[in-house]
């Protein structure tokens, strides 16, 4: 009777793991499949640096350079405000704060990781962007940078969490070797504790970015989405997702465009895939 | 010459007493050693000293700690200089999860008190002084982690030298150890008391014996005596001394 449990228990289980693989294992196929069509008509090197997306025009143009440069735009802007801000952030959870401010802190960011982002991407247009707008004295708010700013705000949580979970498994014995040998706490901290939980930080990092460049409510809301290839942070720029996001309901089902569409995806399952090896190794050589 | 004297120390975490009255006077260029049982307060006492007890929230200091004639216990102390003074070799080896180069460079990067260009003779003189050098010259930049225990516990000593301390302290540096890197590092122990003080916390009353100039033995946070390690292990003034170091309890 026990092994029977046992055994149903344990077949159950290996059910559920494998049904996830096929699940996205089929995922990935439809999308090879119904991406790869679109290079029956578009060859590769005008799809991926073409500097035109027309989509519907007659001919049209599918080429994805410019939105490529507006989620690396975003990316980076993104990237670039929320790392420092969000490493500092976790320093002060793991090492500085007391459990109790500690505790009111960890649970703040865990609600911000709550907030669904078309509640954030709400919140940036109709503050954000008009701020923007009046003190940079732009044409429009709806420009990469709010975008960038918008994101940030979105990968902090992923990265305070997972970069203050790798400082707080630091072990203490580290820390009090430094103290011993007459480090300040900054010190110890600085040269010790941080270096000994980098390839988690690292981690952390690429998660967060991973979070960053497959979001899509929140850009689509606040970087104006102009598919032009940006001269500066403060032009409005249109990126990868938000495109699939606004064009997939109009198209016709095995046009070109729905093609294409399919490609962009197949485009950021490759960056995103990259990103989360990345964080994989990094994770991994943190185990050893 | 008297390099650390204790008068009437007292320690309490929270209500616990946990060190009574100690009164001790340590020679320069000697090794003590600490025997006693499982806490009785060795290793609050060795704490004491470089003053790591600060990081325990709730605990309480009360006497004095003169080394080289300074109270330490005095408001004004530079925690920094006292614990490059005073350094601490711990139970369980903790090199840093950093290269061997960078273990040892730690010290004297803090401290800015090499230049760089002699950064690599001073590795070289650090890892000579605990018999490391022939064994790691060509590994200077693996992970400290990957050596073996002794090599880490050894590490853990290398890297004090270069602050130049005059006292090391150190808290059962054997017990994770097998007998032949115990021998060892005793070895090294009595190699290194040429140039520094050493105050030994040990549970293993034939170290004590083989490698101690004196002896302290405590219990139940006091310090029941102190003297010449021969004196202590064949002929104790107190009941309790002879009763532990004959094997009685503890
Ligand atoms: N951080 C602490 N908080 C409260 N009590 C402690 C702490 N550290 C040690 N003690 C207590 O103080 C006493 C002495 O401990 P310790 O100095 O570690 O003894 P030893 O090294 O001789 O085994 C023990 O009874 C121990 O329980
Ligand atoms: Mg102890």
């Amino acid at each position: 009777m026990k092994h029977f449990k046992e055994f149903l228990i344990e077949k159950v289980i290996w059910f559920c793991g494998v049904t996830s693989i096929v699940i996205v294992v089929l995922i990935f196929i439809f999308l090879l499949k119904e991406g790869l069509s679109l290079f029956k008509h578009v060859n590769l090197v005008d799809f991926l640096f073409g500097r035109k997306w027309y989509p519907i025009s007659d001919p049209p143009h599918f080429g994805i350079f410019p939105l490529v440069l507006g989620s690396l735009t975003v990316t980076l802007g993104a990237t670039v405000i929320a790392v420092p801000l969000g490493i500092a952030s976790a320093i002060y959870i793991a090492e500085i704060a007391s459990p109790r401010i500690k505790e009111i802190l960890k649970s703040g960011i865990e609600m911000i990781a709550a907030i669904p982002s078309v509640v954030i991407g709400f919140i940036g247009m109709t503050t954000l962007v008009p701020f923007i707008k009046h003190y940079l004295n732009l044409p429009t708010g709806l420009t990469a940078f709010s975008g960038a700013l918008m994101l940030a705000f979105m990968a902090m949580p992923t990265i305070v969490s997972i970069a203050e979970d790798a400082i707080t498994a630091v072990p203490h014995k580290y820390k009090e070797a430094a103290l011993a040998l007459g480090a300040t706490r900054w010190q110890a901290i600085w040269r010790v504790v941080l270096r000994a939980a980098s390839s988690g930080i690292v981690a952390a990092i690429m998660l967060g970015i991973g979070r960053v460049i497959g979001e899509t409510m929140a850009v689509m809301m606040v970087t104006g989405n102009a598919a032009h290839i940006p001269e500066s942070l403060f032009e409005p720029v249109r990126t990868m997702t938000a495109t699939i996001a606004a064009e997939m309901g109009e198209t016709v089902q095995h046009s070109e465009h729905y093609f294409a569409l399919f490609a962009i995806g197949i485009v950021l399952f490759i960056i995103t895939f990259i990103i989360n090896l990345i964080a994989d190794l990094s994770i991994h050589r943190h185990r050893e | 010459m008297i390099i650390i004297e204790t008068q009437r120390l007292n320690f309490f975490y929270g209500n616990f007493h946990a060190l009574k009255d100690i009164t001790i006077s340590i020679s320069e260029k000697s090794i003590t050693a600490l025997i006693g049982p499982s806490g009785c307060g060795k290793s609050t006492f060795l704490k004491a000293l470089n003053r790591m007890t600060d990081l325990i929230e709730g605990t309480k200091i009360s006497g004095h700690i003169l080394i080289n004639r300074e109270n330490v216990l005095d408001g004004k102390t530079d925690l920094v200089s006292l614990r490059k003074k005073v350094g601490m070799v711990f139970q369980r080896p903790n090199p840093f999860p950093l290269s061997v180069r960078e273990n040892i460079l730690f010290g004297p990067k803090i401290h800015q008190i090499v230049k760089p260009n002699e950064y690599e003779s001073l590795i070289e003189n650090s890892l000579r002084a605990v018999l490391l050098w022939n064994d790691l010259k060509d590994r200077l930049d693996a992970n400290a982690l990957k050596l073996s225990l002794e090599q880490q516990q050894r590490l853990c000593i290398a890297r004090l030298l270069p602050v130049k301390p005059d006292v090391l302290l150190m808290d059962e540096p054997c017990s994770t150890l097998d007998p032949i890197s115990t021998e060892r590092i005793e070895e090294l122990m009595r190699v290194l008391k040429e140039n520094y003080t050493i105050i030994i916390v040990t549970h293993n009353m034939q170290q004590a014996a083989r490698v101690s100039d004196d002896t302290g033995f405590m219990l139940l946070g006091e310090l029941i005596e102190f003297g010449k390690t021969p004196n202590i292990f064949t002929n104790p003034r107190h009941q309790k001394t002879n009763d532990y170091v004959t094997g009685r309890f503890g």
